[in-house]
């Protein structure tokens, strides 16, 4: 009976090391989103400006679409841009945007200066519509599926390898649905 | 000293993140919005209260209390609102739920192992304490007498 006892420790430490090694391996930062498979939340936007035309929800209705959370002032939006454009051109999926607490006219000019992959951006300078969505810093990236679904979101850069291995398969099937 | 230490309250309070502009007007509404604020998560520092937090989400979040607060929303309805957005992880204090109840029922679980364990060792010593058997007893008293001891 003794010498059970003496191997509790090693039991308990072995299994703590267990479920100390798997939260190391995950990504804090990452806090699952509550809107997986919930409706996108209700928001109207208006124009940034230089734009005419603002976002709601009911403009990304009836088709499967990204919706990107950036700003001027993030400089991870700046690596990822690049990314955006190519998806935009490949005409693969309209990604829409929401420009995240950007000084007057700041969202536009970096647009101009970078280019302009967004089919339409609504401007949310109280940061009210972000909170809705959860964000948690930018860019993050929805994929909303036909029916106005949330079906993935992906928190920082998408790179390459996010697009071709997660986003875009995603993309596909939902299209093919 | 009174003094004093008044004086270094309200720099502690003027130290902290929210601004002078973000003093609600109804002192009692300000001070539940105060005990808000510490009990809910900057999800962009995560070890940090909104309360405690100069990041720009967290100045939103915290006017969005406000706002609710002026709604006429109860403490509860406000930690709703924010965990319906951002999920448990944006409490500071986990609920007690199915998935947090290990969490919840730890303590209580080490100091009933501990208390059981100590019962027993403390259980085991007495026994050994017991008197010796008559048997042993005589044997005893028949060294000693055979020492000369008694």
């Amino acid at each position: 009976m003794n010498r059970v006892i003496a191997f509790i420790p090693l039991i308990a430490f072995a299994a703590m090391a267990v479920y100390f090694w798997m939260g190391l391996r995950q990504d804090p930062s990452e806090i699952p989103s509550q809107l997986i498979d919930e409706a996108v939340p209700a928001f109207d936007l208006p124009a940034i400006e230089g734009f005419d035309q603002g976002l709601s929800h009911e403009d990304i209705q009836g088709e499967v679409v990204l919706l990107n959370f950036f700003g001027s002032w993030c400089p991870p939006c700046l690596i990822e841009h690049p990314m955006l454009m190519q998806i935009a051109r490949s005409g693969e999926v309209p990604i829409y945007a929401i420009d995240w607490k950007d000084e007057p006219g700041a969202g536009a000019a970096w647009l101009e200066r970078h280019g302009n992959p967004f089919v339409r951006i609504g401007d949310d300078q109280s940061g009210r519509t972000a909170i809705d969505f959860g964000v948690t810093g930018a860019p993050e990236t929805f994929l909303i599926d036909r029916n106005g679904r949330v079906r993935y979101r992906h928190v920082g850069v998408i790179t390459e390898e996010v697009w071709e291995d997660t986003l875009r398969p995603m993309v596909e099937a939902l299209q093919r649905s | 000293m009174k003094k004093l230490l008044l004086a270094l309250s309200t720099l502690a309070v003027a130290a902290m993140a929210p601004g002078p502009d973000e003093i609600m007007e109804d002192p009692a509404l300000e001070q539940r919005a105060m005990a808000l604020y510490d009990q809910l998560r900057c999800v962009v520092c995560q070890s940090q209260s909104i309360g405690s937090s100069d990041a720009p989400l967290a100045v939103d979040m915290r006017s969005v209390v406000r706002e609710r607060l002026l709604a006429g929303s109860s403490d509860g309805e406000v930690l709703g609102y924010m965990q319906e957005r951002y999920g448990d992880y944006v409490l500071m204090r986990p609920p007690l739920q199915a998935n947090t109840l290990l969490l919840w029922g730890m303590p209580l679980i080490f100091v009933l192992a501990g208390g059981l364990l100590a019962f027993r060792y403390i259980r085991s010593q007495a026994v050994e304490d017991e008197i010796l058997s008559d048997a042993d007893l005589k044997k005893a008293e028949a060294l000693m007498k055979e020492d000369g001891l008694e």
